[in-house]
């Protein structure tokens, strides 16, 4: 059997954030070297703020100022720092309770080695030389002996120039495969045939196939090469450009039934004016070179299919 | 195995947001607030009366939220209490109610909050839709491109003259501009504009297609013992369904998917419906593309197959209509995806309830709320009436 193919799929956005009141003080006051908390109907301070109150589910805005300095509560030890962590270097990863806070705020510490890392240890904000208003505005926590300090100090949260927004970016590495099925079905396509699986049960032919029968839930292992002609069953006229594609518009987007198969696939209709596409029109691939599947379809000038022929395919 | 009466299940409380393109202003935790607190309002309860709460969101690609229900607890006040997350597509919002209903029903909790929501402003939609999966063409269409030639195949089956969608948007554009919680509110709109719109994906025009909303929608569900205590008048469940089927397989009706027709046969069986064209007075379904409408006009059993698009044409679903259709402005006039199943539930309860304000069906008594998502894959539905259910 040959190998089933494999490819990396890296799945990358720049998602948006609106921060709301809260979590807008809280980024800005970062940027101004300030560490915000919100104190809960019982008295405890949060840090980072939260918008309602996790015991009485209130809205709580009575937001304070906390230290920059505070004591490590646990931590972790990260050997291999991947892209995107706040170091490039190994470090730990701690909750520190700063000064005044009731909570512990995750973040970074800069330490040589983890024997240098302990519980109850006191640390404090080393401040990002660039800060934007976001949580990398604390480059990282570092090491820094002191005494505690409690008080906290009533905040309006009022700045200039609030941030009321972030991007978050995300992303996700997968190593996809589109399994046994469909790489045989992509190998013939590559010699310009197209191969359909049948189910045993309903006999029904599967192209592309995906291994099983979706109604039936069992294997289909026989191969069945279908087409190369099919029918238009039935389409749309494209009249805007979609994001990551070149083709001039308008164009024709049509589910073809290729002759054998027992469900249409998707292709782009061409070598016909967009507005004399219908359904029923035969049609056949377009290769280019190194395609990895038709260019499009073409009309192959047999008269229309029947409608009766091809009605249980739409 | 023995059968339990099931306890019946009252909608108390419904909120929502006032639907927009953008609430830049509110995190995802104060746009969702504003929905539930309203709702609690409604139904004058206080986050303490919540048992459990039920959430229901599109799928993570579409803001970047992973586990928003975690997230999202403390503005729920679902802390100390159990905390579900439903996942289906477009349909969320309707199944998500049904969930919620469903631990009603089975006396598990006496009060339920449930919730959709969405902020298409901040969603990154259209990719998280089409991920560039390696070895495979890419789809040569946006989302309107996937159902168009759907819409194009119904129009073939039935017969249907090109006029049909263009009619809907108009009715549901005008129905939006009596509900001020509606994201459009096209104030000079006439049918001329409606046909007068460019195609986008021929046969859809960019009129009759719905927009990207930013909104939540909350319900409060309850048993017997707290409808008895509602300040206003409770919608009650007469009955709910899911229904699923793969998006692509031999056989498979996109014009009138199977798992929808079955999944408004059981809804009708629970309640007791025979004929639901002359026992509903009123259906808020979900219509992303105006032709659905007089395609799930068939689906759900309002008509036979092939004549949906004649009530339609002759104003039958008109606010005004002997079956109105889409009174608070549907879909095509609000979208926050997560939330626009939920929103289709919570309608048929504000008109059972007789809450619905300005696009009121007068005496509505029985009103049916549809949901669907993926590629016509998920179904949800429920079937709310002014009265408690008899059995």
């Amino acid at each position: 059997m040959p190998e089933v193919l494999k490819a990396p799929l890296i799945v990358e956005f720049p998602f948006t954030r609106s921060l709301g009141p809260v979590q807008s003080a809280f980024l800005t006051g970062l940027r101004e070297r300030t560490v915000l908390g919100v104190r809960t109907g019982e008295g405890k301070v949060l840090v980072p703020p939260v918008e309602y109150d996790p015991v009485t589910a209130e809205e709580i805005r009575d937001l304070v100022e906390v230290g920059a300095t505070g004591t490590v509560t646990t931590w972790a030890w990260n050997h291999e720092p991947r892209r995107g962590q706040p170091l490039d270097r190994p470090f730990a990863w701690v909750l520190v309770q700063l000064d005044g806070a009731d909570t512990g705020l995750l973040h970074a510490l800069d330490a040589p080695g983890p024997e240098a890392v302990r519980t109850g240890m006191r640390v404090r904000v080393r401040w990002a030389g660039e800060r934007t208003g976001a949580i990398t505005d604390i480059a990282c926590f570092e090491p820094y002996e002191s005494e505690t300090r409690s008080q906290v100090a009533p905040h309006d949260g009022e700045f200039e120039d609030r941030v009321s927004g972030i991007v978050a970016p995300a992303r996700l590495d997968y190593s996809y495969s589109p399994g046994r099925a469909q790489t045989r079905y992509i190998n013939a396509l590559a010699d310009r045939r197209a191969v359909g699986e049948r189910c045993p049960s309903c006999r029904k032919v599967y192209v592309p196939p995906r291994g099983a029968c979706p109604t039936c839930g069992v294997a289909t292992d026989e191969q069945v090469e279908v087409g190369p002609a099919g029918t238009v069953t039935t389409y749309c006229i494209v009249n805007i450009k979609a994001k990551n594609l070149d083709i001039e518009v308008p164009y024709v987007y049509a589910h073809i039934a290729l002759d054998g198969a027992d469900l249409a696939l998707h292709g782009r209709i061409a070598g016909i004016p967009y507005d004399q596409v219908r359904m029923g029109l035969r049609v056949e691939p377009v290769w280019s070179e190194g395609g990895r599947w038709p260019d499009h379809y073409r009309p192959t000038g047999e008269p229309d299919a029947d409608y009766d022929t091809y009605k249980e395919l739409i | 195995m023995t059968h339990v009466a099931k306890e019946p299940v009252a909608v108390v409380g419904v909120g929502q947001t006032k639907h927009v393109a953008s609430r830049k202003d509110v995190s995802l935790a104060g746009l969702v607030r504003e929905a539930a607190q309203q709702a609690l309002k409604d139904a004058e309860l206080t986050w303490a009366d919540i048992d459990a709460v039920v959430i229901g969101k599109a799928p993570d690609f579409f803001e970047g939220v992973m586990m928003p229900e975690l997230y999202l607890a403390d503005a729920l006040g679902a802390v100390g209490k159990p905390m579900l997350r439903v996942h289906t597509a477009g349909s969320v919002g309707g199944s998500t109610a049904l969930v919620a209903a469903n631990l009603v029903a089975a006396g598990v909790h006496g009060t339920v909050l449930t919730l959709a929501f969405e902020k298409q402003s901040e969603s990154n939609a259209m990719w998280g839709l089409s991920l560039p999966v390696p070895f495979q063409q890419p789809l040569l269409a946006g989302a309107g491109g996937f159902f168009a030639p759907h819409v194009r195949a119904y129009m073939r089956r039935t017969g249907a003259p090109d006029t049909v969608g263009s009619l809907v948007a108009y009715k549901d554009r005008r129905n939006a501009l009596k509900n001020p919680y509606a994201h459009l509110h096209e104030k000079d709109i006439t049918l001329e504009k409606v046909q007068a719109a460019p195609m986008l994906w021929d046969p859809i025009r960019y009129s009759e297609t719905c927009p990207s909303s930013d909104g939540a929608c909350a319900m409060i569900l309850t048993d017997r013992a707290g409808a008895a205590r509602s300040p206003r008048p409770p919608a009650w469940m007469h009955g709910g369904a899911m229904r699923s089927e793969p998006t692509m397989f031999a056989g498979k009706d996109f014009v009138s998917p199977q798992a929808g027709k079955d999944c408004a046969a059981d809804v009708y069986r629970q309640a007791g419906i025979t004929d639901p064209r002359g026992e509903i007075d009123a259906v808020e379904m979900y219509v992303p593309f105006s032709w659905y409408e007089p395609m799930w006009l068939e689906n759900l059993g309002f008509a036979a197959e092939g004549e949906g698009w004649k009530l339609t044409e002759s104003g039958v679903t008109e606010l005004d209509g002997d079956l109105p259709v889409n009174m608070s402005g549907g879909v095509l006039s609000t979208n926050p995806i997560g939330a626009s199943g939920m929103i289709r539930f919570a309608e048929a309860a504000l008109q059972v309830r007789g809450q619905a304000g300005e696009h009121q069906v007068d005496g509505a008594r029985k009103a049916l709320g549809h949901a669907y998502g993926g590629g016509a894959q998920f179904f949800a539905m429920w079937l709310v009436g002014s009265e408690p259910p008899t059995s």
